[in-house]
């Protein structure tokens, strides 16, 4: 009984000290966009000896906390890599219980308790949809539909994703617009980047993947043109407020001298 | 006493010969710096090869990029630190480019890109531009020979309205004489934005489907490889990323190409970039894991 309180008093204090820390950022300019590549989750179940579907359950509370950080600081937009288009060609046992558990966590954002309820998230899901199997789809598009309504924050789940395939998408829906009959139509840039699903979102301020890995991994490649990059060492499942609070506070670093050139437009 | 000297000398003789001809192979000045190097290279080539030996699906570590892909950040920075004007700064950059441009291509590097001047850099003060054009202009004529004599193939890639005819010319003077150069390709991004670069490549595939020579629905990478503007590279996506000064940014330079690079930020400014800085990244690299996706 005691112990639940003490446990409870210091969740409080923890959350203080944290909207204290968030308000000290803010006196600084904030990113608008975060964008994160969970990388590190098999490296982590095996750091651990656990077994090996673990160390995505371990990201995913990893993720609702980050996800918890960034909307209470004051993020609108997350996009998150979860799966890549490349990652289908993994080992058949590693891609079906990945999926089985994507179908579990989608279904599990509909539920009342959940952060999307919490933080009035509206969820978007881009990538080839179609390579996923039936029921994925059905559930993604099931959120969609039910957090159309909500605007007061934005998450983007990258799965079944390509930023090539998504640009070459975009691409062949643009040659698919044009008149064929009209002669001087040409596709210009402003066709692709409406044509592009990440378009719902601007650009990323801020790309975080863990790790230590510093790739892209065909992940945003189109949008990160001058996005900060910031690689921390430690694996998905572990990361933490202090990553976060290093990754803002590198960003506020080069932000007004990144400011001062777009407006000068020297970049 | 004269048979203890013999013995140092024979000694030391079987141990700088080696060294020299290493060093002259891989076109690397004789230091003992390099020496470690080299070693540490030789060791970490040889344990990558053990490791990939009995993981079969492991991508092989220890490798050297085909195309090593370079932004040339901080020349502003480092004249600044010196209290000298910026066209120094970019003087000393365009320095550090013409001693170690042969020394890129050492270790069976076949491709280095190098991100000259980008198209969003047109914005900057008049006589900024102006000098580093004047800049490019003396740096092709002067580096011609020099490139002919290494059997460097040269191409310049980038959107070629605004840059002055006289520059123009040189580009493609320089291009036509190393055009049948084959081992070394370097490649110059000039007035060049990645944004863009993926644009004209979509539009000519746009036009071609529209006139019937493609199928919209067969537009693949593949495709988009051929029309992008390093498809006159035999390895058009570079392994590894080099950007100068410690900023860690694309800043727009290869966002296509880019998909599976491995990028390296070290903080040290572009003039100040040598041949040591350059095997420290090669090293890296070399210690990077590349799964594109799959498992180890």
């Amino acid at each position: 009984m005691g112990g639940g309180g003490v446990s409870q008093l210091l969740e409080q204090i923890h959350m203080l000290s944290r909207r204290c820390l968030f308000r000290v950022l803010s006196m600084g300019p904030l990113p608008i966009h975060l964008a994160f590549i969970m990388d590190g989750n098999r490296r982590f179940a095996k750091k651990r000896g656990l077994e090996d579907g673990s160390g995505h359950k371990a990201g995913f509370s990893a993720l609702m906390t980050m996800l918890q950080y960034c909307y209470e600081l004051g993020v609108k937009y997350v996009t998150i890599y979860a799966f890549s288009i490349d990652n289908f060609r993994r080992k058949p046992e590693e891609v079906q219980s990945l999926m089985d558990l994507m179908l579990v966590k989608i279904k599990s954002l509909l539920d009342k308790e959940s952060i999307v309820h919490q933080y009035g998230i509206r969820v978007y899901f881009i990538g080839n949809l179609g390579l996923l199997n039936k029921q994925v789809r059905a559930a993604a598009e099931e959120v969609m539909k039910a957090t159309a309504e909500n605007s007061r924050v934005v998450l983007l789940v990258c799965v079944a994703y390509n930023s090539t395939d998504e640009i070459l998408q975009a691409v062949k829906r643009s040659c698919a617009d044009k008149d064929v009959e009209r002669e001087r139509e040409r596709v210009r840039l402003v066709d692709i980047e409406e044509n592009m699903q990440m378009s719902v979102a601007p650009e990323p301020d801020i790309l975080i993947r863990s790790s230590g890995e510093t790739r892209l991994s065909n992940f945003l490649l189109w949008q990160t043109g001058h996005c900060q990059l910031f690689s921390p060492d430690a694996l998905w499942p572990e990361i933490g407020l202090r990553h976060l609070v290093w990754a803002i506070l590198n960003f506020q670093r080069s932000h007004s001298y990144l400011e001062k050139k777009k407006k000068k437009k020297q970049l | 006493m004269l048979s203890l000297l013999s013995i140092v000398l024979t000694f030391l003789s079987l141990v700088i010969m080696p060294c020299l001809f290493v060093s002259w192979r891989l076109l690397v000045p004789l230091s003992i710096t390099n020496i470690r190097r080299f070693i540490k290279t030789a060791a970490s080539q040889s344990n990558n090869r053990e490791e990939s030996g009995t993981t079969g699906e492991k991508e092989k570590g220890g490798k050297m990029p085909k195309h090593v892909a370079i932004i040339l950040d901080g020349n502003r920075r480092w004249a600044e630190k010196r209290g000298l004007g910026p066209s120094q700064g970019q003087e000393a950059g365009a320095r550090t480019v013409m001693e170690n441009v042969k020394d890129y291509f050492s270790m069976g590097i076949n491709t280095v890109s190098l991100f000259a001047f980008s198209t969003e850099n047109w914005g900057r003060p008049g006589d900024e531009v102006n000098y580093i054009m004047d800049m490019f202009e003396k740096l092709v004529k002067s580096e011609m020979s020099n490139l002919r004599r290494y059997g460097v193939k040269v191409s310049v890639i980038g959107k070629r309205t605004n840059i002055r005819e006289s520059l123009l010319d040189l580009i493609r003077e320089a291009e036509e004489a190393t055009k049948n150069n084959k081992e070394k390709h370097l490649i110059v991004a000039l007035d060049y934005s990645g944004k863009f670069d993926i644009l004209q490549a979509c539009k000519s595939l746009a036009e071609k489907a529209k006139n019937g020579l493609i199928n919209v629905e067969d537009i693949d990478e593949n495709l988009m490889d051929k029309e992008l503007m390093t498809s006159c590279s035999e390895f058009p996506n570079p392994d590894l990323l080099i950007r100068t000064s410690g900023e860690q940014r694309i800043s727009n330079f290869y966002l296509w190409q880019s998909a599976y690079t491995e990028l390296y930020f070290p903080s040290v400014l572009w003039p100040d970039f040598g041949g040591t800085e350059y095997l420290e990244a090669l090293d890296w690299y070399q210690k990077r894991q590349r799964r594109f996706g799959r498992r180890v």
